[in-house]
């Protein structure tokens, strides 16, 4: 078959139309990556905005400007959209798009449930927010902390919001988690043995076994808080027998992982821009992925670090400062490997390595002020201050939103086949890097001032006054640097120059396609030879191939699944049609949540019902006559 | 001005022997931190002010010396620092212990946002305010009557959390006398921000003038309008929360106020104990501190100068 001929069968096969009901049904894992980046980016924008009206709040001592009560809504909506809505969801969407495209596949593994992933995810934004719709947004904080989220002493609605919503979306986390998973292990391209696959892949692995591990914990505790609150159960209740500590464990055996999944592939992401930037191979390779299955595996270990103040005994809170600890190292061996890159490259500094570059500085002082709060005596007093505010924030502002947006300059002209603009770029980089530092790092001296986390307002003459104000000059000179960059964004969507397939010079296969690669990714299933295939191969000797049909796959939707360990052929997969039940599933789930919230036991059967016919439509067989 | 008691709560300014130690291992950490940067950000800058000239080259697929190099550096030299700030800590994660069996000299118990503070053995009970002697290590029980809150006075010790259904003990210790300002640390519900106490620290002859004082039962009303303070007080509600220990009143739900004029401040922490501010916060404490439990009174303006003398009497 002639390569044009090939184009055009593939995409007969692949391409899904581009209407209404095509982008409802759609299940190309490029559409949806897509829409992962935008959704979580927009939920960046509320949490930022969030962030904006309470440091116009903390501007000045004693402000009026938001009531108590609207400030704690705040600070707990910031804080759950960010860890939840946008910094793991924008990680998914680079996986989505990327992932397939790092291994040499044509789409993910399960492609209906990555549709479903996202219309889950969607819903659950969008039902965590209508809260503020009736003024009844969650007021607990982020962590949620019982017993003051337990019935007695918050009666409305607001926490059944969070549990809800938290339940709710961690379907979508934990199907997206499988899917990774299984694609990664099951969809390399012949020749990417594990030991030949790219960093970003290691880090999604290992972020998608974390969060397998991890999640349960929360989702038990919020099931658990939520027939608490409805049925009268005295799992968080001490004077019915249960306990107000056990909230915090599961709470924090999830939340410390969950540190780890919001940053671990950003890690990724920089080790793959990195070396390209700098036009050598990452130093010390071999040592970086192990560091990041081992931060994976430590990580789980630590959580009681955010306890020291409650009481626990003396060994067992040295054991978790040691643990805490001991997770610095493979941090340490990654950063010096970064170093060692820079060290020894030559550099091109375009605003995606200057993001880069950033993120090394903002990351080590945020690792530096966690050994310093992981020391427990010391956090006996920078506990529960504006000094984890810092620490918090450098640590993910500088490991996640960082690496995020030099992800973005990197792959956006892949995503559009554009490029984006330089000029516009370097402001973007340093109004964000400047104003991040004068906004966050006060916040260290403010936490050692005394000032606690989590205050609408504080006291004039505590020392405090100067700190905030620079505080929230900085973090206003931060949201117009985010600005900037929206807006260079959606200029260079529209005008940017053209990219082609490869304008970095890159590494690995994503740039081995065209720009944007089309519905089927690859003409010609790749063989890979060596860790960096673009670098060690010449474009004929990973696509050439078009006469053999075991490599160009076209009676239908289908891929190549490969040996987990050494990537060896070893099925055809049949890939699933375009459907509208992921997004009918996701939909039915998302009116019962409502109605459980609002106790309309009608409707909750309706939509259980509405949603197992939908799984009934999903697996309905289907097929497909094509032309021979 | 801030009028209020106690200075700024810095971490590294202590007063007492626990938060020396801290202060001093919060520095040690502060430090390595500090220099560990600085080499950071010169392993970044030197690349950049260094001109690099010739082509590109991926370098090769495996390089030992790397390896070895990132290993020294990235993981051998951190652990042994870590290892020894870890253990020079350790000498400090059982410094606010006293034993269990011990019996305590306060209990100190968090409200939704206040502070009830008792001397069990002096039979003293008192609120958002702890009187210590200097120089003593006063032995503490911190307790919660609703949700978490955390005890945290930054110049003294660190933090401990009150918990409910549990008790966590804890001791304080101020070298000198003087004022040191407390903060509830633990995110406890919409006034987390004002729940705020002062340790007064003073000598053992003071604590005993001052502890002998508090033990006895209210003054009665010294003239007629205290008298007619005293029974707009019973009669307008505010004895259903509050205790004035000889004058009839023994609600439960708010701070015993059989003393409440010796005390430093009103509302937790939150503004002076003054006649003005006083009769502020009677009329409108939802104003003041939205959400507090206190409601706003309604008195005519002769029976608020009434309670108001009542009130200024109770020492």
């Amino acid at each position: 078959m002639g390569a044009t001929a090939l184009a055009k069968r593939l995409d007969a096969i692949w391409e899904t139309p581009h209407t209404l009901i095509g982008s409802l049904t759609t299940v190309d894992h490029k559409a949806i990556g897509k829409r992962y980046l935008v959704t979580a980016f927009i939920f960046l924008c509320l949490g930022g905005i969030e962030a904006a009206l309470m440091r116009a709040q903390l501007t000045r001592p004693n402000e009026h400007l938001l009531s108590a009560e609207a400030y704690n809504q705040l600070f707990t909506m910031h804080g759950t959209t960010m860890m939840f809505l946008y910094a793991a969801p924008i990680l998914s969407g680079f996986s989505n798009y990327f992932v397939p495209l790092l291994i040499g596949s044509r789409d993910m593994a399960f492609p209906r449930l990555n549709a479903f992933s996202y219309w889950i995810f969607l819903f659950a934004g969008i039902f965590l927010y209508s809260s503020f719709l009736v003024g009844a947004a969650p007021n607990g904080g982020w962590f949620n902390y019982v017993p003051l989220t337990a019935r007695p002493f918050d009666p409305g609605i607001n926490i059944d919001f969070y549990c809800i919503a938290l339940i709710f979306l961690s379907v979508s986390t934990t199907v997206g988690a499988v899917n990774f998973i299984v694609t990664i292990l099951r969809m390399r391209a012949p020749g990417m043995t594990l030991g030949r696959m790219p960093m970003y892949l290691w880090s999604t692995l290992s972020t998608s076994v974390v969060i397998l591990f991890s999640l349960p914990a929360l989702t038990a505790a919020c099931l658990m808080l939520e027939l608490d609150r409805r049925t009268g159960t005295h799992f968080f209740d001490p004077s019915g027998g249960g306990s107000s500590l056990l909230w915090q464990h599961l709470f924090w055996s999830f939340g410390h992982p969950w540190v780890y999944v919001v940053v671990l592939p950003a890690f990724g992401i920089v080790s793959m821009a990195l070396p390209v930037f700098v036009r050598r191979r990452l130093a010390g390779f071999d040592y970086v992925a192990m560091s990041t299955v081992a931060i994976a595996i430590i990580g789980f270990g630590v959580w009681a670090h955010h306890m020291f103040a409650t009481g626990l005994p003396t060994v067992g809170m040295g054991f978790f400062s040691a643990a805490s600890m001991i997770i610095v190292l493979p941090s340490g061996v990654s950063v010096t490997a970064w170093l060692l890159t820079v060290w020894t490259g030559r550099p091109v500094y375009t605003t995606s390595y200057l993001f880069m570059l950033g993120f090394i500085v903002i990351f080590v002082i945020g690792g530096l002020s966690g050994v310093i709060t992981g020391i427990v005596p010391v956090d006996w007093q920078v506990h529960d201050t504006y000094f984890v505010v810092a620490h918090l924030h450098y640590v993910l502002i500088g490991a996640n939103l960082f690496p995020v947006v030099g992800g973005i300059y990197y792959w956006f002209p892949k995503m559009t086949g554009r490029l984006m603009s330089e000029r516009i770029g370097k402001w973007s980089f340093w109004l964000m890097f400047i104003g991040f530092n004068v906004g966050f790092f006060p916040m260290h001296i403010a936490g050692l001032l005394g000032m606690p986390r989590r205050v609408y307002t504080y006291y004039e003459g505590m020392g405090l006054d100067t700190v905030n104000l620079i505080e929230t000059i900085g973090a206003y000179v931060f949201a117009i640097g985010v600005l900037v960059f929206i807006i260079n964004v959606i200029r260079s969507a529209r005008r940017g120059p053209l990219a082609g397939s490869d304008p970095w010079h890159g590494a690995t296969l994503e740039w081995s396609t065209p720009s944007p690669p089309p519905a089927y990714n690859f003409e010609v299933i790749p063989i890979i030879t060596g860790r960096d295939p673009l670098w060690d191969q010449t474009l004929e000797e990973i696509h050439g191939g078009a006469d053999d049909p075991s490599r160009t796959l076209t009676n239908g939707r289908e891929t190549l699944a490969t040996t987990v360990t050494d990537a060896r052929p070893d099925a055809i997969l049949h890939m699933p049609e375009d459907s509208i039940w992921p997004m009918l599933l996701a939909l039915s789930l998302a009116i019962l949540c409502y109605s459980a919230l609002l106790n309309v036991t009608i409707v909750s059967i309706l939509a259980a019902i509405v949603a197992a016919l939908s799984v009934g439509g999903w697996f309905w067989p289907e097929h497909r006559e094509l032309a021979p | 001005m801030n009028q209020l008691p106690g200075g700024i709560p810095n971490i590294l300014a202590p007063r007492g022997i626990a938060a020396q130690h801290l202060a001093i291992l919060a520095w040690v950490t502060i430090i390595i931190s500090i220099v560990v940067l600085v080499l950071v950000l010169i392993a970044l800058l030197v690349p950049v002010m260094r001109t690099q000239h010739g082509e590109p080259d991926a370098g090769v697929a495996y390089d030992a010396r790397e390896h070895t190099f990132i290993l020294i550096v990235g993981a051998a030299i951190p652990a042994l620092i870590l290892l020894s700030v870890y253990l020079f800590s350790m000498k400090d994660i059982g410094l606010w212990e006293y034993g269990s069996h011990a019996t305590a000299d306060v209990q100190v118990i968090g409200h939704q946002w206040w502070w009830e503070v008792r001397y069990p053995q002096l039979g003293i009970e008192t609120a958002n305010e702890i009187y210590i002697p200097t120089g003593t290590r006063v032995k503490i029980e911190l307790l919660s009557s609703d949700v978490i809150h955390s005890f945290w006075v930054p110049q003294l010790h660190g933090k401990l959390d009150m918990i409910p259904g549990r008790v966590n003990r804890f001791w304080l210790e101020a070298d000198s006398s003087g004022q040191y300002r407390g903060e509830c640390a633990e995110f406890c519900g919409t006034q987390h921000a004002h729940m705020d106490f002062t340790v007064v620290a003073v000598s053992h002859a003071q604590f005993a003038h001052w502890a002998a004082a508090q033990a006895k039962p209210a003054s009665p009303p010294a003239d007629a309008i205290a008298a007619e303070g005293r029974s707009a007080f019973q009669f307008n509600g505010c004895a259903y929360c509050h205790t004035v220990n000889g004058n009839g009143a023994g609600g439960r739900a708010g701070p015993d106020l059989t003393h409440f004029a010796s005390r430093l401040t009103i509302g937790a922490g939150m503004l002076p104990n003054t006649r003005a501010y006083l009769g502020g916060w009677i009329v409108s404490a939802q104003h003041l501190k939205p959400g507090v439990r206190m409601p706003d009174v309604t008195l005519s303006g002769e029976e608020l100068q009434a309670v108001l003398t009542y009130l200024e009497g109770l020492r």
